[in-house]
C-alpha cells in the first residue's frame, strides 16, 4: 500500500472538517473491508484515511415518524442479527446475511455497505482499460467476460453491477441515507443514492465530495409477513449475486394491495419501478401477475454476451421471490 | 508498539509482534486464513488497519489455552482430526470459537454458511464441522471463552 496519514475523526463536525480542503485525496475509513482491498491493488490511492469509527454513529435507534435508523458505523452483523431489524424488517436482515462472510460482516458498516464499489474485474485490474477506474480509458468489460455484467440501465461506457445486497433490500424498504457536510444536512431516498453509469460511470453516487453518511433510515412499514430475498449465486454461500430479488407484499386475502421489487446484480444500481409495481395493486397475487410484472420490470433488458442468461434468469427469480414471499 | 499507518494487522502480528500463529492467505478477505477475534468477533486482520485497533482485546491462536493446556476447541480439532497442513487451522478455530460468542447457528445449514469465510485447501470440511457440531450441543460458557 502507498504511504498514508491515518487520523481518527472524533465528531461528525471534526470528520467534516477534517476532509476540508482535502477531499479528493482524502476517504472515510469505516470497516476498511472494500477501501484497503482497492488500496492493495491500487485501485483506491489516497493519502489520508480519516477513521469515523469514533463518531457515536454505531447505534441502532427509533426514528421520529416511527420507523428505524440505522447508524452508519454499525457493523452489519450487528444491524443483521439486532432484535428490531430482524422482528420489522427480515428482509433486510435476511439480504444483509446472505453477504460476505462472518468475518467480514463482523467489520464492514453500513455507510461503506452503501459506497463499496463495483466488483468487475477489469476495474480491478490496473492492466486493462476502464472507464469507471481512468474516465476515458474504455470499457473492457463491453467485449471481454461479462458474465457478472448489467443487463439494465448500463451504457456502452461502463456495464458494472452494483453488488451491495444490502442496497437492494434498502431500496426495496424505501429507505433514506441521511448525510452531513460543510453545506448542511440532508438526507437522500436510497433508491436516488446510487447513478446509472452514462458518460459518467466514476460518479457513483449523488454523495458530495466531503459528505458523510451518518445513518440509514427505515420508514415504519417493514413488510415483515410477505417477504423473500432470493440471492442467486454460484456456490450457496460466500459469493456475489449473478441476479438478486428483494421481494415484499402486503396481501388482502388473495389481492396484492402493496408490492415492491427491487433487483440487484442486474444493474449499476438496485433496479426498483415504483409505477410498474403500482400497476399491480389491486391484481390477484397469482403466478400469471408475476410473470407479468417481471416482464415489465425488465423491459428493455439487453445481454452482452456472456451475461445473456441473467435475462430469463432474473424473470424466473422475480417470480420465484413473489411466490415465496407469498407463502411466508 | 510503533507501526505505520498502512499496517494491516495481520502484518502487524506477524512481523512486528512475530506472533505467526495467525496466516496470511489471499490477504484480500477471501479464505480467512488470517481470522482473529476482536473484543470477542472474529474478523479478517488482513483488511484492517493495526491502527485502528487501539484499546481493543485482540486474541490469537496463540493467546488461546493456558502454558500447556490447549483451549477446548484446540482439542476438539485434534479429536476430530479436522486439519491436514493445518494452514488454515489457526483462522478456523478462531472463527468456531466467534461461533460459539455469536450463539448462532441453529441449523446445520446455517452452521455450514457461517464458517463458509474460511476455506481449507485441504478440505477438511467434513472434520471441521464435526468439531463445530459437537460445540455447539455443549454449549458450555468455558467453551467461548476466548482468553485465559
Ligand atoms: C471476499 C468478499 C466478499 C464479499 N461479498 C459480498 C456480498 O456477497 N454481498 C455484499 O453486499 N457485499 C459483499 N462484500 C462487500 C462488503 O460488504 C463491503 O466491503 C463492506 O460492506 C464495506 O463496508 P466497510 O465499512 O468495510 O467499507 P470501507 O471499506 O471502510 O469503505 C468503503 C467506501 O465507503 C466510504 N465510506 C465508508 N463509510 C462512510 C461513511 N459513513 N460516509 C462516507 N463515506 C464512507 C469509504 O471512504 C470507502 O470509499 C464482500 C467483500 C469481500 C472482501
Ligand atoms: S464495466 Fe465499468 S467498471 Fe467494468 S471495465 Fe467497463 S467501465 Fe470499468
Ligand atoms: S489472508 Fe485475510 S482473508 Fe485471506
Ligand atoms: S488443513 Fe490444509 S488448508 Fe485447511
Amino acid at each position: 500500500m502507498n504511504n498514508i496519514s491515518y487520523k481518527r475523526a472524533e465528531s461528525v463536525e471534526n470528520a467534516i472538517e477534517q476532509i476540508g480542503s482535502e477531499k479528493e485525496s482524502s476517504r472515510f475509513i469505516g470497516g476498511g473491508t472494500n477501501l484497503l482491498d482497492l488500496m492493495k491493488y491500487r485501485v483506491e490511492n489516497p493519502e489520508h484515511l480519516i477513521d469515523i469509527n469514533h463518531l457515536d454513529l454505531s447505534k441502532i435507534e427509533n426514528s421520529d415518524s416511527g420507523g428505524l435508523i440505522l447508524g452508519a458505523t454499525k457493523t452489519n452483523a450487528d444491524t443483521a442479527y439486532h432484535e428490531k431489524v430482524e422482528k420489522r424488517y427480515p428482509l433486510l436482515s435476511e439480504a444483509m446475511l446472505s453477504a460476505a462472510s462472518a468475518q467480514l460482516r463482523n467489520m464492514a458498516t453500513n455507510g461503506g455497505n452503501l459506497l463499496q464499489r463495483t466488483r468487475c474485474f477489469y476495474f480491478y485490474d490496473t492492466s486493462t482499460p476502464c472507464n469507471k477506474r481512468e474516465p476515458g480509458s474504455g470499457c473492457s468489460a463491453l467485449e471481454g467476460f461479462n458474465r457478472l455484467h448489467a443487463i439494465l440501465g448500463e451504457s456502452e461506457h461502463c456495464i458494472a453491477t452494483h453488488p451491495s445486497d444490502m442496497a437492494v433490500a434498502l431500496a426495496a424498504l424505501d429507505a433514506t441515507v441521511h448525510v452531513s457536510g460543510s453545506e448542511g444536512d440532508r438526507t437522500i431516498a436510497v433508491t436516488d443514492f446510487h447513478k446509472l453509469p452514462g458518460d459518467t460511470p466514476h460518479i457513483e453516487t449523488n454523495l458530495e465530495p466531503g459528505e458523510v453518511i451518518t445513518g440509514i433510515e427505515l420508514p415504519e412499514k417493514g413488510f415483515e409477513k410477505n417477504y423473500h430475498y432470493l440471492k442467486v449465486r454460484d456456490r450457496p454461500s460466500y459469493a456475489f449475486a449473478l441476479v438478486s430479488v428483494a421481494a415484499a407484499i402486503e396481501l388482502e386475502n388473495t389481492t396484492i394491495k402493496d408490492v415492491r421489487v427491487a433487483l440487484g446484480g442486474v444493474a449499476h444500481k438496485p433496479w426498483r419501478k415504483p409505477s410498474v409495481e403500482k400497476e399491480f395493486f389491486g391484481k390477484g397475487a397469482n403466478t400469471e401477475n408475476f410473470e407479468q410484472l417481471a416482464n415489465k420490470l425488465t423491459e428493455g433488458a439487453k445481454g452482452y454476451g456472456d451475461n445473456d442468461f441473467k435475462i430469463p434468469l432474473v424473470r424466473k427469480s422475480i417470480v420465484r421471490a413473489l411466490t415465496e414471499a407469498m407463502n411466508k | 508498539m510503533k507501526i505505520s499507518a498502512w499496517t494491516t494487522l495481520v502484518d502487524a502480528l506477524r512481523e512486528h509482534l512475530q506472533l505467526t500463529g495467525t496466516k496470511k492467505g489471499c490477504d484480500h478477505g477471501q479464505c480467512g486464513a488470517c481470522t482473529v477475534l476482536i473484543d470477542g468477533k472474529h474478523i479478517n486482520s488482513c483488511l484492517t488497519l493495526a491502527a485502528m485497533q487501539t484499546g481493543k482485546e485482540i486474541v490469537t491462536v496463540e493467546g488461546l489455552g493456558s502454558g500447556d493446556e490447549l483451549h477446548p476447541v484446540q482439542e476438539a480439532f485434534i479429536k476430530h482430526d479436522a486439519f491436514q497442513c493445518g494452514y488454515c487451522t489457526p483462522g478456523q478455530i478462531c472463527s468456531t470459537i466467534g461461533l460459539l460468542n455469536m450463539n448462532k447457528g441453529s441449523d446445520p445449514a446455517e452452521l455450514r454458511d457461517l464458517m463458509s469465510g474460511n476455506i481449507c485447501r485441504c478440505g477438511a470440511y467434513a472434520n471441521i464441522y464435526k468439531v463445530v457440531e459437537e460445540l455447539k450441543d455443549r454449549n458450555t460458557e468455558a467453551l467461548s471463552k476466548n482468553s485465559n
